[in-house]
């Protein structure tokens, strides 16, 4: 059990029943986040590296070679994996993935796929051989959110990723065909129920706190969602964070296009 | 029925509606047919069988039960694991034995949404294990198994402060439809999956992939909670139904 959670559950729990927060932000309002692409610039396809309050996500783009799937053979791949590497805190230990993290590469991805951001059909190359685009997201500092980051680590590699040459269907290092095109930017807000309160952008103390958490992923249309935690929301309450998303996303989507 | 589908079909093959009516047959908010049984295994403390279309489900729980792996007891209250699993024969092509991502996440999102009407603070440090077998699938499946997981903890007599009760609606060529079977979630534009305790209304667990605008959304998440209402009907008429020994 953690104890620290356990001990701070219904301090925080009474403060955001009384409209407060523990760093005074409003229940909308979000951390600082900076996003910075091409944070490893060498070797990876892309990369970013996100900044939300002190939650810190790198995320890199790999490209490979690899076979489609039987029931759309002209199309490329992607995979999406998240590590919660003993580093970025006290609680995470090495291993397998666990569920949560599981849940978090889950969510990431379907934000992504479901977009149709990367266009799939330009990712063929002969019979049997496509791209396959590999998004791997590194968690380095735990402080709460990590969908948001995570999911907005992912795009803005995404948006910085160049696509490699192949020749004869084997890649070549180091050269690049261009960007890889990207169509549109899914942006994913995470709603945290806290009692009878909805609050934006958990940070890791309020998760203790958290009873449900709503992950709402959109472009001009809702792409993916996501609830979690022994918690529930309202029907009004869905609506009401669905709407949030789409009207939060555009100040998001500025910074992973800069 | 318009024929057989290719599962290597293209969408552009495919017509999923056809005058107003569906793949199937049915009406746009139209259940497929359902058939509940509870009491259907014995070793099982409540064990419950979902026929939903296609579906086959199996629904058993152990429990309330010492919690093993013992550091992962809780001392203030019970847990409630439930462990989705499909079988390697309920799908067109095999799937491999064994938990993968997927059923990893669902067990997950699932075990949070029965924990929320579980009475777990009656059962400090125990287990209460629920296992969903998915014999046939047709699409829907985790809506089928945490529909099944409830009815068998009623069941087992589990204090509960309401069933859970789960379905979908989705998008098939442009049209937001109830309940979505193999075909049109396979071709379909949308999927959304909820999870409601009935008697308040609460949302325990929401999915959504696809694509939606925001009108679209409040109309097939509108659509999906009248289903469930109505499977909720199913659900307690199946436990009424149960034979009581004398």
């Amino acid at each position: 059990m953690n104890i620290e959670g356990y001990l701070k559950r219904d301090y925080i729990t009474n403060m955001v029943q009384e409209g407060k927060r523990l760093d005074g932000r409003g229940f909308d309002d979000l951390r600082p986040i900076t996003v910075t692409k091409g944070y490893v610039e060498d070797k990876a396809c892309g990369s970013a590296y996100v900044k939300l309050g002190d939650t810190e996500v790198l995320s890199g783009i790999s490209m490979t070679i690899g076979t489609p799937y039987p029931d759309a053979p002209q199309s490329g791949i992607m995979a999406t994996s998240t590590e919660f590497r003993p580093i970025a805190s006290p609680y995470f230990e090495a291993g397998p993935p666990r569920e949560d993290s599981i849940e978090l590469a889950r969510v990431v991805d379907r934000g992504i796929r479901e977009s149709g951001c990367i266009d799939f059909d330009n990712l063929f190359i002969e019979e049997e051989k496509v791209w396959a685009v590999f998004i791997d997201i590194h968690l380095l500092n735990h402080d709460g959110n990590l969908f948001d980051a995570a999911g907005i680590a992912a795009i803005a590699a995404l948006v910085d990723a160049k696509k490699p040459k192949q020749e004869n269907g084997q890649p070549i290092r180091g050269e690049w065909d261009g960007k890889l095109p990207i169509t549109c930017i899914p942006i994913p807000f995470t709603f945290g129920k806290i009692g009878n309160k909805i609050v934006m952008d958990t940070q890791i103390d309020e998760e203790y706190a958290m009873d449900a958490r709503l992950t709402v992923t959109t472009t001009s249309t809702l792409n993916a969602m996501q609830k979690g935690g022994m918690g529930s929301f309202t029907v009004d309450e869905v609506k009401g964070c669905v709407d949030k998303a789409f009207k939060r996303a555009p100040e998001i989507r500025r910074l992973v296009e800069e | 029925m318009y024929g057989v589908i290719e599962m290597s079909g293209k969408k552009s093959d495919v017509q999923l509606i056809k005058d107003g009516v569906r793949f199937d047959g049915r009406r746009f908010d139209e259940l497929r047919e359902i058939q509940m049984k509870v009491g259907v295994l014995k070793n099982a403390n409540g064990s419950s069988y979902v026929e939903w279309g296609k579906n086959k489900v199996l629904a058993g729980v152990y429990g309330p039960r010492e919690m093993h792996p013992k550091r992962l007891q809780n001392s203030t209250e019970a847990t409630v694991r439930l462990t989705y699993n499909m079988a390697p024969f309920s799908v067109d092509d095999r799937k491999r034995p064994g938990p993968d991502r997927r059923s990893v996440e669902i067990s997950k999102i699932s075990s949070e949404a029965l924990t929320n009407v579980v009475q777990v603070h009656q059962y400090p440090s125990a287990a209460i294990d629920v296992f969903v077998e998915v014999l046939q699938a047709d699409a829907g499946t985790r809506c089928v198994g945490l529909t099944a997981a409830s009815l068998a903890l009623a069941d087992a007599g589990i204090p509960m402060r309401d069933l859970v009760v789960a379905c979908a609606a989705g998008k098939v060529e442009g049209e937001i439809v109830l309940d979505l079977q193999k075909e049109e979630d396979n071709f379909g534009e949308c999927d959304l999956p909820i999870a409601i305790v009935p008697r308040t209304g609460e949302v325990v667990l929401l999915q959504q992939d696809g694509k939606l605008t925001q009108e679209e959304f409040n109309r097939a998440f509108d659509l999906a909670f009248q289903g469930c209402m109505r499977v909720y009907e199913i659900q307690k008429h199946a436990l009424l139904a149960k034979e009581v020994p004398q």
